[in-house]
This record gives structure tokens, sequence and C-alpha cells, in this order.
């Protein structure tokens, strides 16, 4: 019984993180939001954390560029297992208009491995919520034992 | 034997009331906030969660500490129903109180070592006014022991009005709430990340969380001291203290540690010294 809930609540508590890698600040809002009583993440058991060793769930935003990719990886290494990390809006999946700007690696994925993709410019808060819950679908796939499917679902 | 009995079921029911009470605190300002707010068990999902982490450790010195705070904290509850002397728990409290602050200042992190150095500030302010309730307690009731006081005729919340202000201070302090939640908060992260709590995670967060609940029971245990000849009116002093508690954190912003020892220490003292007074002269 206490293992059963050790691991649900694994489920039931996923603490995010949001970095911001450089996005132009709309994704961020759209995150925020989530926060408000409009959308009340806190009712998932969400908590928005400033700390990476706090956190289960990375939501990043904005393109990956030489600058910031030590601080991202840095960042993420710093999460304990088990964790997931979601790529909110165009931008931080591949890159988005600045794609083949001269100082942009691309999207997150370049540099961590990323498990959830939220496209839009900017990603709606719904979308933001759902693909923190299926970030942990993805947790519950790693308790059962299921090998990491490659493709990572849309949201 | 029965204050052994009584010590025992308190180590296990103090940490499931500290939890639910923390779901329910959570729940009440989600409601304050227009917000549906998380589950009622929530804060058992959280530890639960924690526990199931990987253990990311800075040095090994952070493990002694939260389990010495976890031991300390879990003892002074058991002490206290065990009705012991109030003044062996209070030290008991802030020995593990001190090795959470240790703990902060193991660590190179410079938000760990701001959290610490302000969590120091909070016991420096809380532990004297502690102290002269317990004061103010022995000087009506002529006993620190828990068993005497509770076997006390009429309420002390009669005779120690002011002093009951005066443990609330602490209180609010100890439960971390605004306006004097600086040491550590969740609507602080620009400012000090987690503060002294920024390098403990997983498992080690775990057992200082369930710490935290074992001292909110203990204060709470304490603040019910004040009215020991009804078990309504005990409760409703509790339920009372607790809801006048969450309003206080949601309607103040968060202050500077200056504000809070010149605030607090000036009208505590000036409260304990009205109540000294009026004890002496009635």
């Amino acid at each position: 019984m206490l293992k059963n809930f050790l691991k649900n609540s694994q489920i039931k508590s996923p603490w995010i993180i949001h970095f911001d890698c450089g996005s132009c600040n709309g994704c961020d809002i759209e995150t925020l939001a989530c926060l408000t009583p409009l959308y009340d993440v806190e009712r998932f058991g969400i908590i928005n954390v400033g700390n990476p060793k706090h956190a289960d769930i990375l939501l990043v935003t904005g393109t990956v560029n030489y600058r910031n990719k030590a601080v991202l990886q840095n960042l993420y290494d710093q999460m304990p297992e088990p964790k997931a990390v979601v790529a909110i809006g165009a931008c931080g999946l591949s890159g988005g208009v600045f794609h083949d700007s001269y100082n942009v690696i691309g999207g997150v994925d370049k540099i961590i491995p990323v498990d959830v993709y939220v496209p839009g410019c900017p990603a709606k808060p719904e979308a933001i919520i759902d693909g923190v819950v299926q970030a942990l679908e993805k947790f519950k796939q790693k308790q059962a034992g299921d090998p990491q499917s490659p493709e990572s679902a849309e949201a | 034997m029965e204050s052994i009995f009584f010590a025992v079921s308190a180590l296990i029911l103090a940490p499931l009331a500290g939890g639910l009470l923390s779901g329910i605190d959570r729940r009440i300002t989600a409601r304050m906030q227009s917000r549906l707010g998380p589950p009622i068990l929530q804060a058992f999902y959280d530890v639960g969660k924690l526990f199931g982490k990987e253990r990311l450790l800075v040095n090994r010195w952070q493990i002694v500490c939260c389990w010495v705070y976890f031991v300390a904290a879990a003892l002074s509850v058991a002490l206290f129903f065990a009705q012991a002397d109030l003044l062996i728990i209070f030290f008991v409290q802030a020995a593990g109180a001190m090795f959470l602050v240790m703990g902060a200042l193991s660590t190179k992190s410079p938000y760990s070592q701001v959290g610490a150095q302000r969590e120091l500030i909070q016991i420096l302010t809380y532990e004297p006014l502690l102290i002269l309730v317990f004061v103010g307690i022995y000087l009506e009731v002529g006993s620190f022991n828990v068993g005497e006081i509770m076997a006390y005729n009429t309420p002390l919340i009669q005779k120690l009005p002011l002093m009951f202000i005066v443990l609330s201070y602490a209180l609010t302090i100890k439960l971390r709430k605004s306006p004097f939640d600086f040491s550590t908060s969740h609507h602080a992260h620009q400012e000090l990340v987690k503060g002294v709590l920024t390098e403990y995670s997983g498992p080690v967060l775990a057992v200082i969380e369930m710490a935290h609940w074992y001292e909110t029971v203990l204060i709470l245990s304490v603040c019910a001291l004040f009215w020991t000849t009804s078990w309504f009116w005990m409760i409703a002093l509790l339920v009372a203290t607790y809801l006048v508690e969450i309003i206080i954190d949601n309607t103040m912003a968060r202050m500077t540690w200056r504000w809070m020892l010149k605030y607090v220490w000036s009208i505590g003292l000036v409260l304990t010294f009205i109540n000294f007074i009026w004890l002496h002269v009635r």
C-alpha cells in the first residue's frame, strides 16, 4: 500500500521549474497565466518552484543559443530523477522564426532530451497544462517499466 | 505508563494532523484567492513524491542535520504529550531548529546562506518570546509541567490574554507565514530561490517537511494550553487562531528581517510587560 502511495504521489505532485531560454516573453506570460485563478494549476498539485533541485518538470520556452545552452544543461543536470522536460512554443520546439539566426542553435532538444513538445506561438495555457499532464503520463510509463518511446507526443 | 502511551500516539498522530492541516491551509488559502486549490491530502502527496526522488546531496552534513531536526521536533511533541516540563520541550525544539540552520550553512550556495542567516534572525526573534510565554504560564500556574498546567482550574487565556497574542507571533514566524516568511517562501523565487531549504532536496527535504508538521503541532499544542478547561473551547480557540493566521498570511506582504526584529520584539515585550504587571497587581 505504501509503495502504491509513493508511486501515486509521483503523479499527484509535479513541481515545475520554468526557464526562459531566450523567449520573446509571449510563452512565458502564457506559462505564468496557468498559475492564475482562471487556470489554477495548483488543483493538480502543481507548484511553480524556483529551484531545480526541488523540481520534477522543466518547462523551457524560447530558442537555445550559444550563450545560454550551458545554463539550460546545468538546470537539467541539477534536477533529481525522475524528471521530465516540456518544450513550449515554436521557438522551444525548433527555433521557430529564429531557426537560421547566426546565434541560434535551435530547439531545446538539441541540448537536453525533451519529453513533450507543446507547439504554439504563443502556446495556450490549456495546451501547456495538457503538456504537463502528458509529461506525468511519461512518469507513469517509466514506473511501469515501459521502454521510453522515442517519438514524443504532441500536445 | 499512561504518559508513554500518550507520547507514542502523539508521535504517530502528529504528522498526520500536521499534514492534514497543511492541506486544509492550502485549500482555504486557494479559496481566499478565488482558486479551487489542491486536494486536502496534497501535503502527503508532496512528501511521498519527495521520498521517491533521487538523493542529490551537497555534503553528508545535510543528512545529519535533517535527521537531528526531525528527531528533535518529534521528541519535543512526544515530551509535550508525555506531559513533561515546558522548558525541556523548548530546549529540545530549539536545538533542532539550530540544526536546520547548520545544514543550510554547510553548503556554499549563497541562497542557502542568506536563508540560513534569516532563519537565525527568526529564531532569535521568536525564542525569547516563547520563553516569556512559558514564564507567564509559570507565574500564573506555579509550574512548568504540562500536566499541572492542564489541570489548572481556570482557562489561562483569561489571565494571560496578551501572552496569547505574543505566542501567536511566534506561531506565525514558526509557520513561515507572511509577513515573516523571508527565510524560505513559496513566493520568493526571484529573491532567494527557496532560502534555507534551497540545498535540501528529495528525501532530505521530505524529512524536513515532516519535521515541520511536528513543529506546527507543537506550537498549536502550546496554544491549546491556554484553554484546557473545556474541549469545545480549546478546539474553537485553535481553529480561530489558525484561521486568523491564514487571513494574516493572505493579506500581508513579506517584510524585511529588520522590521520583524523591531516590530515583534517591541510589541512582544510591551505586551508581556503589561500582562506581567497585571498578573502582579491583581
